[in-house]
């Protein structure tokens, strides 16, 4: 008898919902062909990192015991964002530390959460994808998913699965794109700058494309690189694992700018 | 120094558009987080050290009354002496007293941060004390009457041509038409005034990295040998230390050394490590008359047992700041007080109050890569969030942005409500937006679009799509 399929209940985060649904719909498709069954519980909203961040604990906790509830019965959690995986498997079981109950199910919540290329390579042990995309692409760690989840080889593993697709190492990779969430909206002209540096080793590199696993980062970099007439294509990295690029312009790209 | 950490953001625009700093902040990073880097790849058992010394500082800071006696009982059986001071002032008035009492007109001082804490040298002068800085950065920024802007490199701000500027209007009996273009003449230059200084010293002051009870001695190390003549010719040496520097044993020693120099420099060790234990001896050459440590608390012992508590490990190596990427952008001068970057803070809101440095533990992007290199494991990021978790009770941060971050949180625990504002601004952006794929200005986010673009939703939210896609779904 088969194993029954791996039950995945997807957090889309925030960002994806409002602006860009084809990485939700890539990490469907993703997981999908790795044979998860997916579900997408319609009762959530966010991760609450942002009033997290803000030292709002309140708030924090009160949009954090939704997720809690909405995603009880899940073999795993699965996140197309380092930054919202990493509050959930990093900081939910501190923000219920003064709460056994609680704590307990944010443990449990932690433990089953995984961001999703780590979750396709180090969890489903995919080796390669069925995709092509031409161009000569380069990787930006995002923070939160490099230093709270380990996410660094992964990405780059299953990129090179990819048909057309070469690599070209980013320098300072591992530097901050300047996003931080709130603090690109509290110092805005500090965030710019930092953009503007990380636009410049973008640059630097040559690649017609650049990838990356969260989109806060993406909408950031995709911004300045567009306001600097930098002809670099944005995309999350789960739209090229996934084979989806044909479907939707670049991120901060129109229509005509396709491809 | 008075704190201009409330005005944060004016420094940060300063520092912005100067040239010769962000210049000097492309040289950092370049060369400290490598050199780190090659350090630790030539220490396979560096991580093990680094548990090692963050255990040895948590037990010290469980018996820190203990470790403190028991280096005072050593200090004074070999001859010295102990100040327990429990504010800059009460710091401030016994350096001066021993000065006086000894008649002195001029001390040498080397590289201390707790006497930028105290703001010691403005003190001195107004009574008539001379202080000379024999560390080459702080000489550099005495001279130019400035403040570190970093902790173990505190001209890190300035290029060499404005420091070869600086020695010219300074140096005036030397020929002005030197050549002062490389780093070697400049420091060859600086050996040779600071030379005489050293002789006509009364008093030396230096900082203490570290204090070993079980000896009761004193630990500095430097790169320059400027601490050994600054304490070895004079009078009295006086060491300015904080209460949590204190350490059991001289093996504990060894084993935070070896964390510090490749933490901050990439260097194995620093070129010198100087121990100084008591007052010379009637068998010594050489060595102080006197041997002082002044203590200062400041804050620091209301930290123990609080959220702050691991603050205390640091070792001021400065790895914290040599790897932030806003103080790679910013400097150190932006933070408006005597230590910036991450560990600045979180200790600066502790040591001058959340009211006048709120802004530094918010000015992080959490990225994480200072805890992430801190040899001592200090979750910085976690401790700038409870400093903003005190600034969100005691409503510091502005009124707007708590505002609509509350209605925002509002929204976001009422799941429909949620989704059918999604579903509205996904689609409303999404359509103003979609033909060019990117906003170059929004209202409410000028911030963002002054410098770069705002790229457009695609036009309906996951969550919409998601259910339309199930309810065709055969």
């Amino acid at each position: 008898m088969p194993a029954p399929p791996i039950r995945v209940g997807l957090f889309v985060t925030c960002l994806v919902d409002l602006f860009r649904p084809s990485v939700g719909f890539a990490a469907v498709k993703l997981l999908e062909a790795a044979g998860c069954n997916v579900e997408v519980p319609a009762s959530q909203t966010c991760c609450g990192q942002p009033a997290y961040n803000s030292g709002d604990k309140a708030d924090t906790k009160a949009i954090a015991r939704q997720v809690l509830d909405a995603f009880e019965g899940f073999d795993y959690v699965v996140v197309p964002s380092g930054s919202c995986g990493g509050m959930i498997k990093r900081h939910y079981p501190d923000l219920f530390a003064d709460d056994p109950a609680l704590h307990q199910r944010a443990q449990h919540l932690a433990k089953r959460t995984y961001e999703l290329v780590s979750f396709l390579a180090d969890v489903l042990k995919l080796e390669r994808v069925e995709a092509r995309y031409d161009g000569l692409a380069t990787y930006h760690d995002s923070c939160s998913g490099l230093r709270e989840l380990g996410v660094k080889e992964q990405p780059r593993r299953l990129l090179r699965s990819v048909a057309g697709l070469r690599l070209a190492e980013l320098p300072g990779a591992e530097i901050c794109c300047g996003f931080g969430g709130t603090f690109c909206i509290k110092y805005p002209e500090i965030s710019d700058r930092m953009v503007a540096d990380k636009a410049a080793d973008i640059a630097a590199t040559g690649a017609d494309t650049l990838l990356a696993g969260d989109l806060g980062c993406l909408l950031n970099m995709a911004g300045k690189l567009s306001r600097l007439g930098k002809d670099v294509r944005v995309r999350h990295v789960a739209e090229v694992l996934a084979d989806m690029t044909e479907a939707t312009p670049p991120i901060g790209a129109g229509p005509a700018e396709r491809r | 120094m008075q704190p201009t950490s409330h005005a944060f953001k004016a420094n940060a625009h300063q520092a912005l558009g100067n040239a010769n700093l962000q210049k000097a902040l492309g040289l950092m990073r370049s060369g400290f987080p490598g050199r780190r880097a090659a350090a630790l790849a030539r220490l396979p058992e560096f991580e093990a050290l680094r548990e090692q010394g963050k255990a040895l500082k948590d037990h010290v800071l469980e018996n820190l009354d203990f470790y403190l006696e028991t280096f005072e009982q050593n200090v004074i059986a070999r001859g010295g002496q102990v100040h327990w001071c429990r504010t800059p002032q009460e710091a401030r008035e016994t350096v001066l007293a021993i000065c006086r009492r000894l008649d002195a007109k001029t001390v040498t001082k080397g590289k201390t941060m707790i006497a930028e804490e105290i703001a010691l040298n403005d003190y001195l002068e107004q009574h008539g004390v001379t202080p000379v800085e024999t560390d080459l950065g702080e000489y550099i920024i005495q001279i130019r009457k400035e403040y570190p802007s970093h902790i173990i490199a505190p001209a890190l701000h300035l290029v060499k041509e404005q420091v070869a500027e600086s020695f010219r209007r300074t140096h005036r009996d030397l020929d002005p038409d030197r050549t002062l273009e490389e780093a070697p003449t400049l420091v060859a230059e600086a050996r040779a005034v600071l030379r005489q200084k050293f002789l006509a010293a009364d008093v030396g002051i230096t900082g203490a990295n570290f204090c070993v009870a079980e000896t009761g001695s004193t630990i500095i190390v430097t790169n320059e040998g400027n601490g050994d003549l600054t304490q070895t010719l004079t009078k009295a040496h006086i060491v300015l230390a904080s209460l949590e520097k204190v350490v059991p044993t001289l093996e504990d020693l060894s084993t935070l050394l070896r964390l510090l120099a490749r933490s901050a420099t990439g260097q194995e060790f620093s070129t010198y490590t100087t121990l100084s234990t008591g007052p010379r001896r009637p068998e010594d050459t050489d060595g102080p008359g006197e041997f002082h440590v002044v203590f200062l608390d400041n804050g620091r012992s209301a930290m123990l047992g609080t959220e702050f508590q691991d603050m205390l490990r640091c070792i001021r190596c400065g790895a914290c700041m040599n790897h932030c990427p806003v103080y790679a952008t910013v400097g150190g001068h932006a933070y408006g007080w005597v230590y910036p970057g991450p560990m600045g803070a979180v200790l600066t809101p502790t040591l001058v109050g959340v009211d006048e440095a709120g802004h530094l533990p918010n000015a992080s992007t959490f990225c994480g890569r200072c805890e992430s290199v801190c040899p001592m494991k200090i979750p910085l990021p976690k401790m700038m969030r409870h400093w903003r978790e005190r600034e969100f009770e005691r409503r510091l941060s502005a009124a707007t942005y708590r505002y609509s971050l509350r209605l925002w949180a509002f929204v976001a625990s009422r799941p429909p409500l949620y989704r059918a504002a999604t579903a509205l601004a996904s689609r409303l952006l999404g359509w103003i937006g979609r033909p060019r794929g990117r906003f170059r200005s929004l209202p409410l986010a000028g911030g963002w679009t002054q410098g770069r673009d705002m790229p457009a939703p695609e036009g309906r939210s996951f969550m919409s799509l998601w259910a339309e896609r199930r309810k065709t779904a055969p």
